[in-house]
């Protein structure tokens, strides 16, 4: 049986297609205005890559802060458990996931079944999202990746004492006035990034494994910034973590189709 | 006697000068990088308007964040004890001071003296502040000093939902590219900061008698946007520019301490 997951967030739209609980295809685009428009089109671009169409999805999960509006899906599930599900799905050992969005970022703890116990969410302050490292790669002139990997090379690390993007903004571009190496200020705008995230972590737990999912997820230098402040082994996803929600939503479908225990979008 | 008081904050540095009890000369300029050069040079141009030099003036009280660099201040006082007494000094009877300068938001209780009851202070979080205005007038691509003009033309006030200033001027952005119009938007933006400036009030208790300082004040559409959210009249500092109530409340300070 092949089934679907649906991941339309604000920055980037991801599909995944099940099939007999393997991974057959994955595609992740940058979202347009349009909802429906961004789900078709991710949705699309997964099932052309293994050749098939939309008839040939048994049943698929929509989830991400666009799941209501698109128009394929079968059923709608909240992000937080289709991030637990996912992450859960590919490494059952799982309790916390932090998940680090374009515009949000949640902590979530798990169950051993990959069910959601307690999470909490930001989405009300850009400073521990995916946007505070966007404004802050933006000022140094750097994409996000360049951001991520440039921590490593710092070798006196700077700090940053706002939290308030706003005020690490002015903070930056004092750092860049006075000729201050890039790397090292990388390693303060990533460092700040983790202890912001921290404290959400923090509030659920952080229990043992910990895993990341979202964009932000491949950013080193926040990993690793992330790994100190909670002084625990963040594990790896042998998958793109940016495609766990739709992961997720795609492993809900096959648990729908199946009519297990966990069927429902229950979280 | 002559007293004074510097004032010398993140955006601007001010400078008032009294003489016997009413105030002879008042100036404000934009900071410098450098809180020393702020200091001397808005203290200079309002010496200057007065006709004296800084050997006339007895004693001189600094406040503001750079308040510790003010190379002619006799004493210092903080920012929050100066503005209340700059404010009960223009309006007598004030309890209560709700100060939003550029890089923060203030609000103070006071008792029947002009002494500081209990205060609330935001300078973590760039909602609510000055800066907030600033990067919205930037981004509407609208004069800062015009925006209290133009929200007074606002038919239906738009709700703004973002608190944060990087998410709210995302979603300005959106309803421009919606066609809202300006003065819906700048009405809009007032609502919302006024909401998070009448929290931090309230946090410590709401009086009667209110009156607003600091720059922001001067902005027509957040002071009756402030009203609305506090659901009180607000005194207006008729009698002076309500960016200069805290070098003023410097300089009352100053002449208790001259005469002391």
């Amino acid at each position: 049986m092949i089934v679907a997951g649906c991941d339309v967030g604000s920055l980037t739209s991801k599909a995944v297609i099940l099939d007999d609980g393997k991974i057959l295809s994955q595609a992740v685009l940058a979202s347009t205005f349009n909802t429906d428009e961004s789900a078709s089109m991710v949705m699309d671009r997964a099932l052309r890559a293994v050749g098939l169409s939309l008839q040939d999805i048994g049943f698929c999960v929509g989830t991400g802060y666009g799941r209501d509006r698109i128009p394929f899906v079968s059923k709608a599930v909240s992000e937080i458990a289709c991030h637990a599900r996912g992450a859960w799905w590919l490494m059952p050992s799982v309790r916390t996931v932090i998940d680090i969005g374009g515009q949000d970022c949640k902590a979530i703890r798990l169950d051993e079944k990959g069910g959601v116990v307690k999470f909490f969410t930001n989405d009300k302050c850009a400073a521990g999202t995916g946007r505070f490292l966007e404004v802050m790669a933006k000022l140094l002139g750097i994409s996000l990746d360049e951001l991520g990997r440039l921590s490593s090379e710092a070798r006196s690390p700077l700090s940053l004492a706002s939290t308030c993007t706003v005020w690490a903004q002015a903070e930056v571009i004092h750092h860049l006035n006075e000729k201050k190496p890039k790397a090292d200020i990388a390693a303060a705008i990533n460092q700040a990034m983790a202890n912001r995230v921290a404290i959400l972590a923090r509030s659920v737990g952080a229990q043992k494994d910990v895993c990341m999912t979202g964009g932000v997820a491949k950013n080193v230098g926040v990993v690793q910034a992330l790994e100190r402040c909670l002084d625990v082994n963040i594990r790896r996803l042998r998958v793109d973590p940016q495609i766990i929600g739709a992961l997720g939503a795609a492993v809900f479908a096959r648990e729908n189709v199946r009519g297990g225990s966990h069927a429902g979008g229950r979280m | 006697m002559l007293v004074a008081g510097c004032d010398v904050g993140s955006l601007s540095a001010k400078a008032v000068i009294l003489e016997d009890g009413s105030i002879l000369s008042s100036q404000v300029i934009l900071a410098r990088p450098e809180p020393e050069d702020s200091a001397r040079e808005v203290m200079d141009a309002a010496l200057k308007a007065a006709g004296i030099t800084m050997g006339d003036i007895e004693h001189c009280v600094g406040t503001g964040y750079g308040r510790h660099h003010i190379p002619f201040a006799h004493s210092v006082e903080s920012e929050i004890a100066c503005h209340g007494r700059g404010a009960q000094w223009l309006l007598p009877g004030v309890k209560m001071v709700i100060d939003i300068g550029g890089q923060d938001a203030k609000a103070v209780r006071l008792d029947d003296h002009g002494n500081v009851a209990r205060y609330a202070y935001n300078d973590k979080c760039a909602s609510g502040t000055g800066r907030f205005l600033e990067v919205m007038a930037g981004a509407l691509g609208v004069p800062i000093e015009q925006m209290g003009e133009i929200s007074g033309r606002a038919k239906a006030p738009v709700t703004i939902s973002n608190q944060c200033v990087v998410f709210a001027e995302t979603e300005i952005i959106s309803l421009i590219n919606a066609g809202k119009p300006l003065a819906d938007i700048i009405a809009g933006l007032h609502r919302a900061m006024a909401h998070r400036v009448a929290s931090l009030a309230r946090g410590i208790e709401l009086e009667q008698e209110i009156t607003m300082t600091g720059g922001v004040a001067k902005n027509r559409g957040m002071f009756s946007a402030l009203e609305e959210a506090l659901g009180v009249k607000i005194r207006e500092m008729s009698a002076a520019d309500p960016q200069i109530a805290g070098a003023l409340g410097a300089a009352v300070i100053a002449s208790r301490r001259a005469s002391g």
